[in-house]
């Protein structure tokens, strides 16, 4: 008789649990709805952006203005990269310029506010609470004043106009070792413990076995770094025209005016298109380690 | 006499000990500072140094061209005492940050919770659909054409056609729209960082919680959100929070951009235009470094406000 009632439960469990746990038809509709109706809201400014590139310069400027393209033409970018070849300096270095400086700013950030968030999140030493709160508080604090101070700085350290200017700042930012310190933070004590037992360093744990435990994390950050960086026109730091990176060209096409209408609409395509390409790919990958590997004990 | 020495040599014994274990301590964690040497470095550098020179600063004078000449609490006292903006701004800015902070923290919340029941590819889509206004940069921008004062802004043109009002509205040249408007503004961006950190938060969760969960008596999805889930993710509840702070704090690009700056009776005004008004436009570095070092002193206020609320989460 016991026994019976035993399995009973368990048997259910046991068919719900292949549906999936804990999930009814009811939920899962009115859930979806709220998700349509919301979407369509915050997929227009996307919507706007793709159609406007396409649209002739007639439509660009035809009143009342309409969401959707009707001739859609490429126009735009061929305008576009007949302005860019007119460039002063060679397009191609603009790019390049780019590649450091965003590649740079967003894979150094990554690696050294990971280092720093590891002991903070994983070790006991003395200062650890200080050092961690100045992080946290330093967000707090409008960028806006602390600009100037900053440039006074850059320029007593002889990094002005070089891509320094724009690199070191970025790797200290206080948001990326706030995330990942709250990630690792997760991770179990007894996977590094294990490790140390085996003979690993702290540098090895760190690359071998919590780095690729918190890989959705600084997917994430380096989703953010690369928002940031790609973002920074570097007009503030950056005098030679060389050295700057391909924001400030483009936003140098959009400042031409009315004529050039067809080829800023080109630009602001391309100027979203770049950060989302690179948010799809780490998006999709974000999904794939976690579904692959069973980290967690 | 005896009893006295035994204390004198406890204490001084105490104190040897303490000061072995702290050396000590620093020693033995070698490691530790040697992986945290390269970003406080640099994070004293660029964000230390910059943040104490500006809160020094809050108390000169400083146009930037001149010498910065010490000036005492003036600035301060200027600022709550004579400027009648500022308090209007501030007003605007809690406002803001009431309305704003808590809706949209849930709303990252909700729509992380709601993505992570997706898989492959299609989560990676819904996530950018979401995520979109605030990677396409201006994207708010879109809603200067949303909201143009005329029968062809898109807002007037749907209204019109419903028949529910019978004139175009001014929506952001009329003081008692431009408030609302812009928190609906904030809302629509809100899924910024928190968001995307609570993507990966829920992507962190630890699977086997639900089935043990599952056998201890959770019945639904919300008690396993509830029970289960907020608590596994408490470190990216808090990070979010922060987030969510600094943000509804710091509005002030779509206030610039949809309102302008000044805006109407400073109905859009809030603290940081207020301060962006000072240093950028009237270069007055030590009173805007005074609104900045009041602004910073009311988010550390929230922030502990916040953590100790979310510090229940899941009892």
């Amino acid at each position: 008789m016991a026994k019976k009632d035993y399995t009973k439960p368990k048997k259910r469990l046991f068919r719900r649990r292949q549906k999936q746990l804990n999930r009814s038809f009811a939920g899962n509709s009115l859930l979806f709805f709220i998700m349509f109706i919301c979407g369509i809201f915050m997929v227009l400014p996307l919507v706007m952006i793709v159609n406007n590139a396409l649209k002739p310069l007639d439509e660009l400027y035809q009143f009342p203005p309409k969401i959707f393209v009707r001739n859609p033409t490429l126009e735009n970018f061929s305008d576009l990269f007949v302005l860019m070849n007119d460039s002063w300096v060679p397009f191609s270095r603009y790019i390049l310029n780019t590649i450091i400086i965003t590649g740079g700013g967003m894979v150094g950030h990554v690696i050294v506010a990971s280092l720093a968030a590891y002991p903070l999140a994983k070790h006991r030493f003395p200062g650890k609470n200080i050092l961690f709160s100045m992080v946290v508080l330093s967000m707090m604090f409008s960028w806006t004043v602390t600009q100037i101070p900053q440039y006074l700085i850059i320029s007593a350290l002889h990094i002005n106009n070089t891509y320094a200017a724009l690199i070191l700042p970025a790797w200290s930012f206080g948001m990326g070792l706030y995330l990942m310190k709250q990630f690792m933070e997760q991770l179990p004590d007894s996977l590094m413990e294990s490790a140390r037992l085996d003979g690993a360093n702290e540098w090895q744990i760190f690359w071998k076995i919590v780095m690729p435990n918190v890989k959705p994390a600084w997917l994430t950050l380096a989703i953010f770094q690369f928002q940031q960086m790609w973002g920074n026109t570097g007009s503030l730091f950056l005098r030679d025209e060389e050295l700057k990176p391909l924001q400030f060209s483009l936003q140098q096409i959009t400042a031409g005016g009315v004529a050039r209408a067809g080829a800023a609409a080109a630009v602001t395509f391309i100027i979203a298109a770049v950060p989302i390409t690179f948010f799809l790919i780490c998006q999709s990958n974000v999904l794939e380690t976690m579904t692959t590997s069973g980290m967690k004990d | 006499m005896d009893t006295q020495e035994m204390t004198v040599s406890q204490e001084a014994l105490d104190i040897a000990k303490k000061q072995a274990t702290l050396s000590y301590q620093m020693k033995r964690n070698k490691a530790s500072y040697f992986m945290l040497a390269p970003y406080f470095i640099l994070f004293f550098f660029f964000t230390v140094l910059p943040v104490l020179m500006s809160v020094c600063l809050s108390f000169t004078h400083f146009n930037m061209l001149e010498m910065p000449t010490f000036v005492g609490w003036k600035n301060y006292i200027k600022l709550f005492l004579e400027d009648d903006i500022f308090m209007i701004s501030l007003k605007n800015t809690l406002l803001f940050a009431v309305i704003t902070g808590p809706i949209s923290y849930m709303l990252c919340l909700l729509f992380a919770w709601i993505i992570n029941e997706f898989k492959g590819k299609l989560r990676a889509f819904l996530t950018l659909i979401f995520y979109a206004p605030s990677i396409c940069g201006n994207a708010y921008l879109v809603w200067n054409l949303i909201l143009t004062g005329d029968r062809y802004g898109y807002l007037n043109g749907i209204l019109l056609k419903l028949d529910i009002i019978n004139e175009a509205k001014l929506w952001m040249q009329t003081e008692k729209y431009v408030l609302p408007v812009l928190i609906v503004v904030q809302l629509w961006l809100s899924l910024g960082t928190g968001f995307l950190s609570f993507i990966a938060g829920l992507q962190t969760v630890d699977k086997s919680l639900y089935e043990a969960a599952a056998l201890d008596g959770v019945k639904n999805r919300w008690q396993e959100l509830w029970y289960v889930t907020l608590p596994a993710m408490k470190p990216q509840l808090m990070f979010g929070a922060v987030m969510q702070i600094t943000q509804s704090f710091a509005v002030a690009d779509i206030s610039i951009n949809l309102a302008g700056n000044p805006s109407v009776n400073y109905a859009g005004a809030t603290v940081v235009t207020h301060l962006l008004d000072y240093g950028s436009t009237r270069f007055e570095m030590g009173y805007a470094s005074a609104i900045a070092t009041v602004l910073f002193l009311l988010m550390v206020g929230t922030n502990k406000l916040v953590q100790k609320v979310l510090g229940r989460v899941g009892e």
